[in-house]
Order: C-alpha cells, then structure tokens, then sequence
C-alpha cells in the first residue's frame, strides 16, 4: 500500500442552475489576460450539447486520453512515439476556432461617434487580431439549447443511443437539459503529465493538484490533445500551455478555490481522499463496465486504522487524515455511493466526480394525447426524461446499472425528505423505495443535510497547509525576499 | 584578411555568443525558451510548412553530422557510384522539402493575420537567414556536385581545425565556389544568433522523454528539504504539509 492524499470535488448537479458565476470567478481571478482570454478554466456546459472546445468529448477527433490495451493503458493520441513524431505539427490539436475567438467591444465608439440619425453602436473587435468580427460563437454558446439541432443532437453521447431513443429524447414535452460544470480534474493517471515530452507537467505530491512548470514548458502542446476533458489550454501570447491550478494559493491558505467559494447553487463540494497509489495502472484499466466500480476501490478508507499508519509512514500529516475523515467527498463517493466520475472511459481516474441529476419525467405523447397521470407524486427513475443510457454515456462508461443505482437512492431520499416534511406518500411506499436500496431514516436525514442545508465548513473540509509555512511549498523564501508577490518574474512577452 | 574575419573570427566569435548566449539564456531566461508554436492559431497550412520544413532538416543535420565525425567511414560507404548518387539524389531532395517548408511558412506568416500577431522581429531575420543558408546548400549541391565525398576530405579537416583551435583555412579560403563560402559564413550567423531567436527551442528537444517515466509526482517540501518539524505526524517527515 502506497497511500498519497488528494483533493477530491463532488458536484451536485441537482443544484447547478447555470448562472457561470464559478467561470467568472475564476476568469477573473486567473485568465484575464493576453493569450488567455479564451481560456475558461471553469466553464458550465449545456447537456445535451457539444461543450466547450466543440465536440471535446468526441475522442475520434482529439484522440485525448488512454486507452486499454491490455493490462496497462496507452496513450491515444500522444506518448513517446506519437509525440516525438508528430512534434512538428499535432495533427490532433484543436485550434483558435475550436474554442472560439475572443472579442470586445468598441466601447470608446459610443463616445466619439459624430452626431447622426442613428444610434451609436460598439462594435465587436477581436482580441487577438484586433480586427472588427462578427460574432459567430463564444464559450457558452449552446446555453439552454437542450433540443437544438446544431448543438443538442449533435451531442457525442447520442451515439449510445437507438435512432428512436434518440427521437423520444427529443420530443417537444420530453425536452430538457442539465447544466455540466467542468474544471480540471485533477486526475490519478493525468494524460497530461504522461504526454509532455518536456516533463513540464507534474502532480503535486502533498495534494495532487496537477501544474505546469511555465519555465519548463516549451510549447510541445502534447497536453492540449492529451487531456480529454481538453482542461489545458495553450496561451497563444506567452507560448506555454495553461490549466486550472485549483486555486492552490488558496488552497494553501484555508480557503476553497474560487469557484467552489463563489458557487451560488452551493453545488460543490471539496475534501481529502486518501488512495493506494500502487493499484493505479490496474485500476486504470479495468474493463469498460467495471470502471466506475473499480476506481472507488483505489481510495481507501480514513478511519482503518492500516490506512492511517500507512498514510503516516507515507508522510501525510495527521491533520489531513484528520481532513480526510471529514471529508464530504468521501461521504458522497464512498459512503452513499452517490457521487459518479464524468467519462471514466478516458481512464484517467479523474478526482472531480458528479452527483447525477435527478430529472424526474413529467410527461409523453401517447397517440397524440398529452398524458401527464402518474402512479406517485414523482414518476420512478425508469421514466426519467434523459435516457438512462444517455447518462451512462456520461458517468458510467456506458453502464446503466450504476446510474440506475445512483437514482433511486436520490429518489428514496426525496420521498423520505417529503415523508417527513409533508407526509403526502404512503408510508409503504417510502419504506419500499427506501428498503430496495438499504437507505434507513438517519443516513437519507444525512445526505439531505449535506445536500441542502451544509455550511461553508461542511461543503469544504480543507487539510491545513499550515499557512506560517505554505509559501514554502513553492520557494525558499528568503531568496525572494523583498520581492513582489504577485506578477511575472519575468515579462510574458514571445521571443526576445 | 576577409578570409581570416569570416573564417576564423567569425567562427569563434560565433561559438562563443553561442555558448555563453545559451547558457544565460536558459538559466535566467527561463520562462522564454521555448518553440512559440503558432499552431493553436492556424493550424492546417502549418502543416504543409513545418513538416517538410523540419524532416527535411532533421536529415540533414544528421547528414552533415556524420560526415563532420566519421568522414572516412562515409567515403568508404561512397565508393559504390550507386550509393553516392542515392546520399547525393536524397540530400538534394530533403533541401528541397527545407525549402519548400520554409516557403511555406513564410508565406504563412505573410497571409494570415493571426499569426502576424504573433511575429515579432527575430523571425524576420530567422527567416531570412534560413533562406540563405537553404538556398546556398541546394546550390552547392547542384553545382559542386558529389559533396557527400568532398565534404568529408576537405570541409571536415577545416570544421576540426577551428575546434581543436588550429584554424587551417588554406582549403577554404582558396575554393572557387561563391556558394560554398555563403554556406560556411551563413551557418556560424546561425550560430551566432541561436541564443537572441526562437533557434533555442531545438536545444531543448526532449530526449529524455524517451526515459523517464510516464507519471511524474513532486513533493514540493521533500525536495526543499525546508521543513524539520515533526510535530504533525509520526514516521518520517511530513511530506504533506
Ligand atoms: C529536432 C528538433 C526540433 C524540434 C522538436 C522543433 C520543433 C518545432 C516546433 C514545435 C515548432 C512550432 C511549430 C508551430 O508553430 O506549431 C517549430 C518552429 C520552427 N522551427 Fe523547429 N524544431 C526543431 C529543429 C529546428 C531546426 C534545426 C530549425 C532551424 C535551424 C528550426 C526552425 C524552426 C523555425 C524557423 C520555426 C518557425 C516556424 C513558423 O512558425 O513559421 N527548428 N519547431
Ligand atoms: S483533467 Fe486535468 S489532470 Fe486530467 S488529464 Fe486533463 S488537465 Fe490533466
């Protein structure tokens, strides 16, 4: 055993409702900047939709993540071979029009604009040439589109399903959408540290956070393919690539990153999993329906009493066992069993895992007639609006078990929640929902605590880094003193 | 006195400014060495260029190399007519493809905007100095045909001179081809300039990928060694704060 610590994420997407605030956070923060302007560290995405970069889930035309190949996994589009080959030219990177250009607006125009007939107008300019452009897309251009024909059907995940599936999905009283927020996911077995020939990426030992050296960074952009979730961006400007870096400084200091602090639907969640990094490569390729299984295996539980001297030999401190413990990701993933990991399929063993959400069916057309009767207040998960095999496409590589499973236990504690606060349901019925998925009164009590009433506190138990000394983690202090905090040590600009 | 300035000031002047230039350059400019990739904002007609661009001189370097190092093994291997015109026939064609390459990135660079973004001045002259340095080894080729024999006998001694610091430019100095002296001058300007341009991103091509491990973890206090305290675990130290 092998034990390391990580910060794990759950996002409960019951409680997103699309307001961006965590992108604009974290723009703010990190990415308002020349070269990086395009980049959305954070970005929330419409389901069904194509996301952000186009299509990035579609790893036929990125070639982003491993794949299994026997009882290890290789790299898809990149590693030793394929990277030093293709280092003249990526075939597989995706480019400025993928993401999208980025603009502003002629804003001084409003003010020096002569006096004519007609209203004065800012122009959209582009950021990067500076040239006025007509807006054709932007990072969240699929917004709300759940049923629109460029962004919603075109949706990678829709290949999972039958023709007819995929009509019934798109039928007028069937529609909807979830929001997806996405971050870097900080993963167990990063494609992108794997894939850059420069050694410029690394995995933080003390929290697993995944960085870019910039110094070390030369531009290979094997990253860029690499990451399936297409979570590194190349700075067009500095000539280095660029990724969400958990808001670290924070981190280091006590506080949650950006845009889980800044999470109007207190959807997020952030705590310490402790995990045998010995099992990786087998768990890593584990065969398509058991990986959502076998990557709760690797993280081990803080309260053994072998994990925590493992983990102490290991040299985690007692505080962030003591994290650990406390950890709402743990409950979440482990304990409830509520928690799942978007596209495992890539095999990277991503930390940022998801609470599925619940989209109760509301009504079908039967033979023209609009029917809305339902046997219960809540129609059962089998008649959910999205397909089960649509969200297994997402969280489960494809198996629909596991999502069913996650379902009925959000279901049982909903109706055990209404049981309580309303008394509307039969108690039959409640028990049952609650027996078929061994949930008692407490532990539904529990997750709905955590789900809708957690303070700050409880949604972020972050280990200590023991603020006197976090600096430290980065530099020798005393070579630095006197120095700016923040800032570049040196001027970003290309060449010399 | 020409002679002597380009082909032994130049060449120490410029191994010199190359050596020292580097070196500065990758310790204290860190953050700068790197290959500027333009890729992100074109992408497909930079394939066109950079492709035949640097394959052709990824050969070509080695070509050059080899008879530098070994040059009577590569004479012994030209002894076959038929082998020397197979080195002659593909060295000429993979100038070629360097030129073409390079045309196109040119061209590149001239006709989409984004890039000009992104051009800065050093480029103009990596450019122009490429151009040279192409153009004049295609014509050294086509009109002193059998180099890949030549060279070895007569361009090696001289290279091996100026690094073992007994310069001996009689062979040099005396040849009757303009384009052979453009070539030799063009290339130690190459040199020169390595540290000042984006010629710096093939110093650090990442052999090392080849071996080291895929997974790459740092223990940040580990390796400081900053912290002695022991107070927040037993075992050994805290390797997480
Ligand atoms: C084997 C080592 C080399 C590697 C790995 C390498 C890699 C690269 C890469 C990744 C780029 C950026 C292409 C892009 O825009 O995406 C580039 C550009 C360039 N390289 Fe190299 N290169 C190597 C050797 C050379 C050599 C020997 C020269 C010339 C003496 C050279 C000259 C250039 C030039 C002029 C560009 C700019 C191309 C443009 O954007 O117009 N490279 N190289
Ligand atoms: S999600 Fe993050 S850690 Fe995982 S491969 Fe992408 S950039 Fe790397």
């Amino acid at each position: 055993m092998n034990v390391r610590s990580q910060i794990a994420m759950v996002f409960h997407l019951d409680k997103c409702i699309g307001c961006h605030t965590c992108s604009i956070a974290c723009k703010n923060i990190w990415t308002d900047r020349k070269g990086a302007e395009y980049m959305w560290w954070n970005n929330v995405e419409t389901k069904p939709g194509t996301g952000y970069p186009t299509k990035w889930e579609n790893q036929e035309i990125y070639k982003g993540g491993w794949e299994k190949n026997g009882d290890t996994v290789s790299l898809k589009g990149t590693g030793k071979f394929k990277g030093l080959k293709n280092i003249f030219h990526n075939p597989y990177m995706p480019v400025l029009d993928d993401y999208y250009e980025p603009w502003t607006y002629k804003y001084q125009d409003l003010f020096t604009a002569p006096e004519g007939d007609d209203q004065p107008t800012a122009r959209p300019v582009s950021l990067v040439t500076g040239e006025t452009i007509e807006v054709k897309s932007g990072p969240n251009w699929d917004d709300d589109m759940g049923g629109s024909p460029d962004f919603a059907r075109q949706d990678v995940n829709l290949e999972k399903l039958s023709p007819a599936e995929r009509e019934a999905m798109f039928q007028l009283e069937r529609m909807t959408f979830h929001y997806l927020p996405r971050i870097c996911n900080h993963c167990l077995n990063p494609a992108c540290v794997a894939s850059c020939p420069s050694g410029a990426l690394y995995k933080r030992g003390e929290d697993g956070v995944v960085l870019i050296n910039q110094e070390r960074c030369r531009a290979w952009r094997m990253c860029v393919t690499a990451c399936p979730y297409k979570k590194s961006y190349y700075n067009w400007h500095t000539g280095k690539s660029e990724k969400c870096v958990l808001c670290y400084p924070r981190l280091e200091s006590g506080q949650a990153p950006a845009c889980f602090h800044s999470c109007v639907g207190r959807i997020r969640y952030l705590g310490v999993l402790l995990y045998d990094a010995d099992k990786i490569e087998r768990i890593a390729s584990a065969t398509d329906e058991n990986l959502v299984e076998a990557q709760l295996e690797i993280y081990l539980d803080p309260f053994d009493p072998e994990v925590i001297k493992q983990a102490a030999l290991n040299g985690i401190a007692m505080s962030t066992i003591e994290a650990a413990q406390k950890s709402p990701v743990y409950k979440f993933l482990k304990v409830w069993k509520l928690a799942l990991p978007l596209h495992p399929e890539f095999r990277t063993l991503p930390n940022l895992f998801y609470v599925p959400a619940l989209l109760p069916g509301m009504a079908n057309v039967q033979n023209g007639i609009y029917n809305t009767t339902s046997k219960s207040l809540w129609h059962g998960i089998d008649a959910t609006r999205l397909p089960i095999k649509y969200l297994a496409s997402l969280f489960s590589a494809g198996n629909t078990d596991k999502i069913v499973e996650v379902l009925k236990r959000l279901m049982a504690v909903r109706m055990h929640r209404r049981g309580e606060t309303v008394g509307d349901l039969s108690k039959e019925e409640i028990s049952a929902a609650m027996h078929e998925i061994n949930l008692n009164g407490k532990t539904a009590d529990e997750i709905f605590r955590l789900t809708s009433l957690a303070t700050f506190d409880e949604r972020f138990v972050i280990p200590p880094a023991h603020r006197e000394e976090s600096i430290e983690m980065l530099e020798n202090t005393a070579d630095v003193k006197g120095n700016t905090g923040f800032g570049f040590k040196e001027r970003p600009a290309r060449g010399l | 006195m020409l002679n002597q300035l380009l082909f032994i000031a130049l060449p120490y002047v410029a191994l010199a400014t190359f050596l020292v230039g580097s070196i500065y350059r990758y310790l204290y400019k860190g953050f700068k060495v790197s290959s500027l990739s333009s890729q992100f904002l074109e992408g497909r007609t930079l394939f066109f260029g950079s492709q035949p661009f640097h394959w052709g001189l990824f050969f070509l370097f080695f070509g050059h190399l080899i008879a530098f190092l070994f040059p009577s093994t590569l004479i012994a291997w030209n002894g076959h007519t038929v082998r020397l015109l197979i080195i002659e026939c593909a060295s000429f064609a993979f100038g070629i493809s360097a030129l073409w390459g390079l045309l196109a990135l040119v061209t590149r660079r001239l006709t989409n905007k984004r890039v000009q973004m992104v051009t800065n001045k050093m480029d103009v002259v990596v450019y122009l100095v490429l151009f040279i340095q192409i153009v004049s080894g295609l014509c050294v080729a086509y009109f002193n045909r059998w180099g890949s024999n030549w060279f070895a006998a007569f361009l090696t001694p001289y290279l091996r001179s100026i690094f073992v610091f007994d310069p001996q430019i009689d062979a040099i100095s005396t040849v009757n081809s303009v384009w052979l002296k453009i070539h030799v001058v063009s290339a130690f300007s190459i040199i020169a300039i390595i540290p000042f341009t984006r010629f710096v991103h093939f110093l650090v091509y990442p052999v090392d990928y080849l071996w080291r491990s895929y997974q790459q973890v740092i223990w940040n206090w580990d390796r400081r060694s900053i912290r002695t305290s022991r107070a927040h675990s037993y075992g050994k130290k805290s390797l997480n704060n």
